[in-house]
């Protein structure tokens, strides 16, 4: 084995400020590349979206692109793809973003962009409906017409939670879906795009005293309202385990999620940071605890997935959430005995600890990945809008690679030691085609 | 109150990141790129494998890194894994590619362990069992997936019996390879001879070819031929309607005649596929998403293969309108392919074409990506600011005859897979249809 490599750092700059109504903004200047990323984040998720209305975080995030003050229905796509840029535009659990990558110099005219929605989207009836279809069709890409859709992020949270915010679907049925009114459109709105439930991030190519003067031309007269009081959606630890199925019509294999709480990434982040170490020491490619055993050694397992967060966020995620395993199966595959072998896995590296250079070598690779992100504009603007958003802090970015590198042997185990049987939730898909 | 957008404030000239290439005595050319936004090395190696047998090719890209005769694939893993680094292999009809990165400080060890696998790869026979059985059950869910499904029947009636016909291998062809014929292909295919490494990160590039030259110096024979004839002309015929029952969407996909990324005309061709279907904001996508609402993500691209480039496109759409999602679509083909596209949206779909290989430039996994790609059509990164001056330069009337002599609906060769029973008659009001069964063995 190697001697351990070095874990290298990044030094993006970070600039934060607040504007007099309250939006905050954070600025990551770097001019290797004639490209900038700008990110607009609002403290508002699948979490948050009302009973009866499963799905309409994501069906919102669509009508903030249907036209606003100044911009006519299809403008804001015209605008960004005709100065040379992308957007997008996605939902979690806590937070809705919206972004854009572009040739430098767009910067001002994707800053007028946002502004512009974030005063108040044109909602009509007619846009409502049109995109009630796209997303019914979006679901169906993503779901419905295709084999293991929504499995585990849709499938697994009703088995591991009581509570509507944190176990309901979050792509939403289509009879809440078609139920909805622009009525419901414009009081989620006024209830949680208030400027001062947003975070606006810029990375990239661009002086900071010029960006500042444009932020404060484009944003400053969005009219002040403060965010709402943010919800604690904390539920109790499972006081037994949980195991559920179903059949997938179209999946011609079966499949095995489970997932046990871990503590609040945001609060106790120390505490939380060696899960995130965990989950990679167990699945990170074939070197790893239980790829080694179950899909080299065992071979119950076709292949197998570990990570902290239904949508796959760990660092943009809130309480509750859980480390996820899933794995899929060869024909006639045994979940319980997957389920089985985990917990001997586990038990092993509870009471045996890891192996010389194991921690080491996963902590390297982690670091790639983090740095590999952080490459492109946009993988420093999102992260970044989030982690203020949600802690204040948007240089953690800069400091990730350390910090899990610092990760002891005796943090993983004592996270392993946690992932009992007892704790977990499962989710198990019986195959509904033949092969 | 009308508040004004603000105006672009013009490119910069294009600028291309330092490089060195050399072509070793062993034939392999390495191309390496210092780009050092972060302290990483991105590795992308084509190796030239077409014509191919398809079945023990796709197996020994899934094997190629299970053991050496001193490396089990745990240990090539956890070495890699030790410098930071992860290399995968991936298969297409012209093609072995090596892909992965890891921390720039890791690069010659990375190398090595490529080289190791390279030179001396055993495929032991418990391990490769493991992996057949693997990518069978792998091609199983594939066969599950509608997109996939649509795409063999439309690689199928694209390329007849040309090589390119058939991309993934059906499960029964898998299960006789064994390890002795996994060898066998390797010492015949995987040869520098012909093979191109591209190094993209915070390295010093001549640096990294003296490194290359080191450590793969002695990855040596030449290579079999695996030239891949041209692909016939398409052969427009009736609506292939391919029957899946119970499917809530029909997937829907044509196929069109599209030219090489060298040809004077390409740039405009590449215009015209914008403003049909090529991004967001083309008239496809606004009219069949952003009107009617029948589909999510209709998208259409230029595909190109060594022997030959074809235009696609693809939707996924509502079963109870597929025929009205089928009409607009040849509407808007015929559109494109009858009338100049106007001034305004020209620019616009200019600016986006431009505006995203500056895009594409911007990181080391882009720049990898793309100095790869260039490289196995023998193109460089300056082929980009030619590119981007054809791009520049394409008239409204370059642009409609290359849509006029690409783009017309009666050129295109289209496939449906979908519930035949609720599709046909739809379909049918439109072209001509001929049905079929859901292929499920692919050779």
């Amino acid at each position: 084995m190697a001697p351990n490599i070095k874990i290298p750092a990044t030094k993006y700059p970070v600039e934060r400020f607040t504007l007099g109504n309250g939006l905050r903004v954070v600025l990551s200047p770097d001019r290797s590349a004639p490209v900038v990323g700008v990110a607009v984040v609002y403290d508002v998720g699948i979490r948050s979206e009302p009973e009866g209305r499963t799905g309409f975080a994501h069906l919102f995030e669509h009508l903030m692109f249907q036209g606003s003050e100044n911009l006519e229905k299809l403008a804001h796509f015209r605008h960004v793809q005709g100065a040379g840029g992308s957007f997008n535009g996605s939902t979690h659990l806590d937070y809705t973003d919206y972004f854009e990558v572009l040739p430098s110099g767009a910067l001002e005219r994707a800053l007028f962009l946002e502004a512009d929605r974030m005063r108040g989207p044109r909602l009509t009836e007619e846009n409502l409906r049109n995109q009630v279809d796209v997303v019914k069709e979006e679901i169906r890409v993503n779901v419905l017409n295709r084999p293991y859709g929504g499995f585990p992020w849709l499938k697994l949270p009703p088995v591991m939670f009581e509570t509507f915010p944190n176990a309901h679907d979050g792509y939403g049925s289509f009879t809440d879906l078609e139920s909805a009114t622009v009525e419901d459109a414009q009081s989620f709105f006024d209830r949680y795009y208030a400027c001062g439930n947003a975070v606006l991030s810029v990375a990239g190519d661009f002086d900071v005293a010029e960006a500042t003067a444009m932020i404060e031309r484009h944003f400053s007269d969005v009219p002040a309202r403060p965010a709402p009081v943010l919800p604690d959606f904390a539920e109790p630890d499972l006081t037994g385990e949980r195991r559920e199925s179903y059949t997938d019509r179209i999946a011609p294999l079966p499949a095995i999620a489970g997932g046990w709480r871990v503590p609040d990434p945001i609060a106790t982040f120390d505490d939380y940071l060696p899960f995130v170490v965990l989950a990679e020491v167990l699945t990170d490619g074939d070197a790893s605890r239980l790829v080694e055993r179950l899909v080299q050694r065992d071979r119950t397992a076709t292949s197998l997935g570990g990570y902290i967060g239904f949508m796959g966020d760990e660092y943009q995620v809130r309480n509750p959430t859980a480390l996820l395993l899933q794995a899929h199966m060869p024909p006639g595959g045994d979940a319980a005995k997957v389920l089985q072998t985990v917990d001997e896995e586990l038990d092993r590296l509870a009471a045996d600890g890891l192996k010389p250079g194991e921690l080491a070598r996963t902590q390297a690779r982690m670091a790639t990945r983090a740095l590999n992100e952080t490459d492109s504009v946009l993988g420093r603007a999102l992260p970044m809008a989030v982690l203020e958003l949600q802690r204040g802090r948007p240089g953690l970015l800069n400091d990730l690679p350390k910090l899990i590198s610092e990760v002891r042997d005796e943090q993983i185990v004592a996270a392993a030691a946690t992932l009992r049987p007892e704790r977990r939730a499962s989710v198990e898909v019986i195959p509904g085609a033949s092969t | 109150m009308t508040k004004t957008l603000p105006d672009l404030i013009p490119d910069a000239p294009l600028n291309l990141p330092p490089e060195a290439e050399r072509t070793l005595p062993n034939g392999l050319t390495v191309i390496a790129i210092r780009r050092s936004s972060v302290p990483l090395v991105e590795v992308r190696l084509r190796i030239p494998f077409g014509r191919a047998p398809l079945a023990p090719a796709t197996l020994l890209s899934q094997a190629l890194f299970t053991g050496t005769s001193t490396l089990s694939s745990i240990d090539i893993a956890a070495e890699l894994q030790a410098v930071g680094g992860g290399l995968a292999a991936g298969l297409d009809p012209d093609r072995l590619q090596i892909s992965g990165n890891a921390l720039a400080g890791g690069l010659d060890r990375t190398l090595e362990l490529l080289a190791g696998v390279l030179t001396d790869a055993t495929y032991p026979t418990e391990e490769v069992a493991t992996e057949r059985e693997r990518l069978v059950d792998h091609i199983q869910v594939a066969l599950s997936q509608p997109a996939h499904l649509a795409r063999v029947a439309l690689l199928k009636r694209m390329f007849g019996d040309h090589p390119y016909a058939v991309q993934t291998p059906a499960p029964d062809a898998i299960r006789p390879v064994d390890s002795g014929a996994l060898r066998d292909l390797h010492a015949s295919r995987v040869r520098p001879d012909g093979a191109v490494l591209v190094l993209v990160g915070d390295i010093d590039p001549e640096q990294a070819i003296l490194s290359a030259e080191k450590i793969l110096g002695g990855w040596t024979g030449a290579a079999a031929d695996g030239l891949v004839p041209p692909v016939p002309e398409l052969k427009p015929g009736a609506l292939l309607l391919v029957d899946r029952p119970g499917s809530v969407q029909s997937s829907m996909r044509l196929a069109l005649p599209a030219l090489p990324r060298t040809h004077p005309d390409y740039a405009a061709l590449n215009l015209a596929n914008m403003v049909f279907g090529g991004y967001f904001s083309s008239r496809w996508v606004e009219n069949i998403r952003e009107d009617k609402g029948y589909t999510y993500g209709p998208h259409s691209g230029i595909e190109h293969f060594v022997a030959g480039s074809s235009l696609l496109a693809a939707a996924e759409v509502a079963t109870e309108v597929t025929g009205p999602a089928l009409l607009e679509t040849l509407y808007e083909l015929g559109r494109i392919a009858s009338l100049a596209p106007g001034e305004e949206e020209l620019e616009q779909a200019r600016r986006y074409a431009l505006g995203t290989l500056r895009l594409g430039m911007s990181t080391q996994g882009g720049l990898a990506g793309l100095a790869s790609m260039y490289a196995g059509f023998g193109l460089r990164l300056n082929h980009l600011p030619e590119y981007s001056a054809a791009l520049a330069a394409a008239t409204r009337e370059d642009v409609a005859a290359a849509a006029a002599e690409h783009l017309a609906p009666s050129r295109a060769v289209t496939v449906v897979l979908g519930d035949a029973d609720k599709i046909e008659s739809q379909l049918a009001a439109l072209t001509s249809v001929e049905r079929a069964a859901v292929e499920r063995s692919t050779e």
